[in-house]
């Protein structure tokens, strides 16, 4: 049995420490949040915070994460900062297809826990681990600096 | 009213459209699928607004070939024309039916009901009654005919937010997100070539290394299972060690092609011979393209002993039910097809491919649920790629500076092998059951329905053509239709050659089009955006800066769109900016086109400066995002757009608006820049360094 934090809550999962942290996610615990797009750490469908630091879930050794905090997509509307970028993406129709997005997301969630303020540039630079095919681009840079905007007006 | 849409004639009935069986919500139904493009968010407006209701009241369906009305594929950006043109009017007919009955049950005259978001008012007072309450008075077999005239628009040319994205990214959603209790994870062992034989499986290494995988083989088709999928996944990894394919050398032979197709506007050579004329010849080219959707192929299925079930996202669910049922000898009253959303679709990718893959293996073990998830590889590389092409254009200058013939070659691997086309099945894992699967006759789509490498092949312009276009099947890479087809490199060589010919003449490449330009809409766009650039006659750069400008009709009877693009060169192209002007009549959801557009001019960009799918010895090989990139998003032009939107003007679908005219911009661009044109896709660096050594 390997444990973790997993947004917010103790779980437990039966299952190697060698095997990725995607799939215990997803087959083990029915997180679906978090997405395989390459298995490669080359597209940034699967990433996840780790003690607060973006992974590539689909290579992330298990064994890495045992005892440690993880967030995932899935707990986005529990905190301050993914229930704004939330609501930012639906002012903004951010975002086409969604299958980019959540990966996407846990990089903004970090991205503004360190820089509460981004230009568009620092958002894009911090993004350019991350595809996206639809060309969505532009809205998700806008969402998620208006996810900022108003982190910094509440803030006040 | 006698111009109903097509999908009206095939489903007629009000109940087919939409139904109020649930308290306080309509179901809405459509034959039209969810490719990311948010279309159900569009239809769903559209109802809103006909029963003069909510948006949050009305829940689309996804399409199913048990329960939908069938519309056809999802294709050539239709879908708000003809699904949306179909509900608008059933919608506006179901509420006169549900305000009739009302008027009966209170027995008043009709003009003293109402409705109010599904609540009926007499003389503007509340009743009790509900769209709810009354369903069960309403014939919902009668036929939608046309003759009501919907609620005032309300919803539409608004921008709510997309009704199925805040759930994908917070949770589920999408296939690959479902779950069937019991269900087995499957990878597929796709051929290495085209028709490659499966000689062996070593299933006592795959016992001893993998014990929780089994194996179904049936002919060419190997496929792993297991209750967990990372143990497939691991099992998949090592397949090159209990796996041994020859690459079946002989077994594909070139299918047949159709005729070339002539098409010819006015003499097309009366100029050839005049005095003081110049003349014109140039060959324009573009690569096979993937289609890199972000999520893999997937699809689940189930056979229960007497009906297979497959969910998946394709395009074309109807279509695809037919070719499974035939594949497998069944009837096709045994399968259903239900679609389940997808990562973004562009066009015919693995979706149809990894829904027989799913029925095969289901087929084989009744009673157990079965989920096929694709590799990235098999995704950039073993569904059909976007077809390479060729466009050669030979021209004629006048010595008044215009242009007075024009002749254009196309040659182009097929547009169209979707399911079921030219009476083949088309599907990848039909030619590994059976190599005789494999199609026999490559023929374009016809010009009437868009044309497939015709789309776009007849310049939008004034001057004589005469145009012939060829297929080209002697690859065994399979290919088949992306975003915009061929209108990509055909709109790229036509306007890439009018701005080579307004240089032979002498002319602002603005002045010049406009010159030869009397479509009043397509010129509108043109001046609009190229007043939108600040665009300066006879300054387009030079030194590693330029600019340039392209437009367009998309399929010639679609939707306008100009382009400017301001691009950086060294050793790569950088687009710097974009200016983009849209014609696509009345705008449903103005958001939902401008991502559209948007996102189509940042594939498109991705397009023209990175993408080719390598091609070794005749077959494509295994890639990823690093032997395939595509743009990123420090690499992103500026974009601006407008739209030109007279609401008198039908709606028409901009989805695929940008393919053509944005890639024309961005070579004209480089060519400024350079001082030198760059005409075959992509402006890559590899491309751009080989052309600068070799002078």
């Amino acid at each position: 049995m390997i444990s973790f934090t997993l947004n917010g809550k103790t779980v437990q999962v039966d299952r190697s420490g060698d095997d990725p942290l995607l799939y215990a996610l997803r087959s083990d615990l029915g997180r679906m949040a978090t997405r395989f797009g390459c298995g490669q750490e080359q597209c940034g469908a699967c990433v996840v915070l780790v003690s607060g630091t973006p992974r590539y879930s689909c290579t992330l050794p298990l064994s890495d994460v045992e005892d440690a905090t993880v967030a995932t997509a899935d707990g986005l509307a529990d905190n301050r900062i993914g229930t704004a970028l939330i609501h930012a993406f639906e002012a903004e129709n951010a975002g086409q297809c969604g299958f980019c997005l959540s990966g996407i997301l846990m990089r903004a969630t970090a991205l503004l826990t360190e820089h509460p303020a981004p230009t568009d540039d620092q958002i894009a630079e911090a993004l350019d681990d991350h595809l996206c095919r639809c060309g969505a681009h532009p809205g998700i840079i806008k969402g998620i600096s208006r996810a900022a905007r108003t982190l910094s007006e509440g803030a006040r | 009213m006698t111009d109903l849409p097509m999908s009206l004639k095939t489903s007629p009935a009000m109940g087919q459209w939409m139904s109020f069986e649930q308290q306080g919500f309509v179901t809405l139904r459509t034959g039209k699928v969810e490719l990311g493009q948010g279309i159900l968010t569009a239809l769903a407006q559209i109802a809103a607004d006909g029963l003069g209701t909510d948006l949050g009241r009305i829940l689309p369906q996804s399409a199913d070939t048990d329960l939908s009305p069938n519309e056809g594929m999802t294709v050539g950006s239709l879908s708000v024309e003809v699904s949306g043109g179909s509900i608008r009017l059933a919608a506006a007919q179901a509420r006169a039916a549900l305000l009739r009955a009302a008027a009966q049950r209170l027995d008043v005259p009709l003009d003293r009901v109402s409705s109010e978001d599904g609540t009926i008012l007499k003389d503007g007072e509340p009743t009790g009654l509900t769209f709810w309450s009354l369903s069960g008075d309403v014939d919902w077999s009668l036929p939608v005919t046309g003759d009501v005239a919907g609620a005032p628009n309300s919803l539409v040319g608004s921008s709510p937010p997309r009704i199925d994205l805040a759930a994908k990214y917070t949770g589920g959603g999408f296939i690959h997100d479902m779950v069937i209790d019991g269900m087995q994870h499957v990878r597929i062992l796709r051929q290495p070539s085209r028709l490659a034989r499966l000689v062996a499986v070593d299933e006592a290494f795959l016992t001893r290394r993998h014990p929780a995988v089994s194996v179904y083989r049936k002919a060419d088709f190997l496929a792993l299972i297991g209750a967990d999928e990372y143990a497939v996944e691991k099992a998949m990894s090592e397949a090159d060690r209990f796996v041994t394919w020859d690459n079946g050398t002989g077994r594909w032979t070139p299918p047949e092609t159709a005729e070339p197709e002539v098409f010819v506007q006015g003499d097309a050579t009366a100029g050839a011979a005049e005095a003081g004329s110049k003349t014109f010849v140039a060959r324009y080219s573009r690569p096979n393209i993937a289609h890199g959707s972000i999520g893999p192929s997937c699809a689940l299925a189930v056979y229960d002993g007497d009906r297979l079930t497959v969910w998946c996202h394709s395009q074309g669910i109807f279509e695809l039910r037919a070719e499974i049922a035939r594949c497998l000898s069944l009837e096709t009253s045994q399968v259903r097809v239900i679609h389940a959303h997808g990562a973004g679709c562009y066009g015919h990718n693995g979706a149809d491919d990894v829904g027989l893959d799913a029925a095969i293996v289901a087929f084989a073990h009744q009673g157990q649920p079965v989920r096929v998830q694709w590799s990235r590889s098999d995704e950039l590389g073993r569904g059909p790629v976007g077809a390479a092409m060729s466009a050669r254009i030979e021209a004629t200058l006048s010595a008044e500076g215009r242009i007075s013939s024009w002749n254009m070659e196309v040659s182009s691997a097929s547009h169209l092998q979707r399911p079921g086309a030219n009476g083949y099945i088309n599907l990848t894992s039909a030619e590994a059951l059976d190599p005789d699967n494999a199609p026999k006759l490559i023929a374009d789509l016809p010009a009437m329905r868009g044309g497939g490498a015709s789309r776009n092949s007849v310049a939008n312009y004034d001057f004589p053509q005469h145009v012939t276009v060829s297929l080209d099947a002697s690859s065994p890479v399979r290919t088949s239709s992306l975003r915009s087809l061929a209108a990509n490199l055909n709109v790229f060589a036509i306007e890439s050659a009018m701005d080579e010919l307004a240089d032979l003449a002498g002319a602002d490449p603005l002045a010049f089009r406009l010159d030869h330009l009397s479509d009043p809409r397509a010129r509108a766009v043109l001046t609009e955006v190229a007043d939108l650039a600040g665009w300066t006659k006879g300054e387009l750069g030079g030194d590693g800066e330029g600019r340039g400008i392209a437009v367009a009709r998309y399929k010639n009877k679609g939707c306008w769109l100009a382009a400017v693009a301001d691009v950086e060169v060294d050793e790569t192209v950088r687009v710097k900016r974009l200016w983009l002007v849209c014609d696509a009549g009345l705008l449903i959801n103005p958001a939902g086109a401008l991502s559209q557009i948007e996102g189509g001019a940042i594939q498109t960009t991705s397009w023209t400066l990175k993408e080719a799918v390598p091609v070794e010895d005749g077959q494509i090989p295994a890639l990823d995002w690093e032997s395939y990139p595509i743009l990123r998003f420090s690499e992103l032009p500026r974009i601006e757009t407008r739209f030109i939107v007279n609401p008198e003007n039908p709606p028409l679908g901009a989805g695929e608006a940008t393919q053509g005219p944005v890639a024309a911009a961005i070579g004209n661009a480089v060519a400024r820049a350079l001082g030198q044109r760059m005409r075959d896709l992509p402006l890559s660096r590899d491309r751009l360094m080989a052309m600068l050594l070799s002078d």
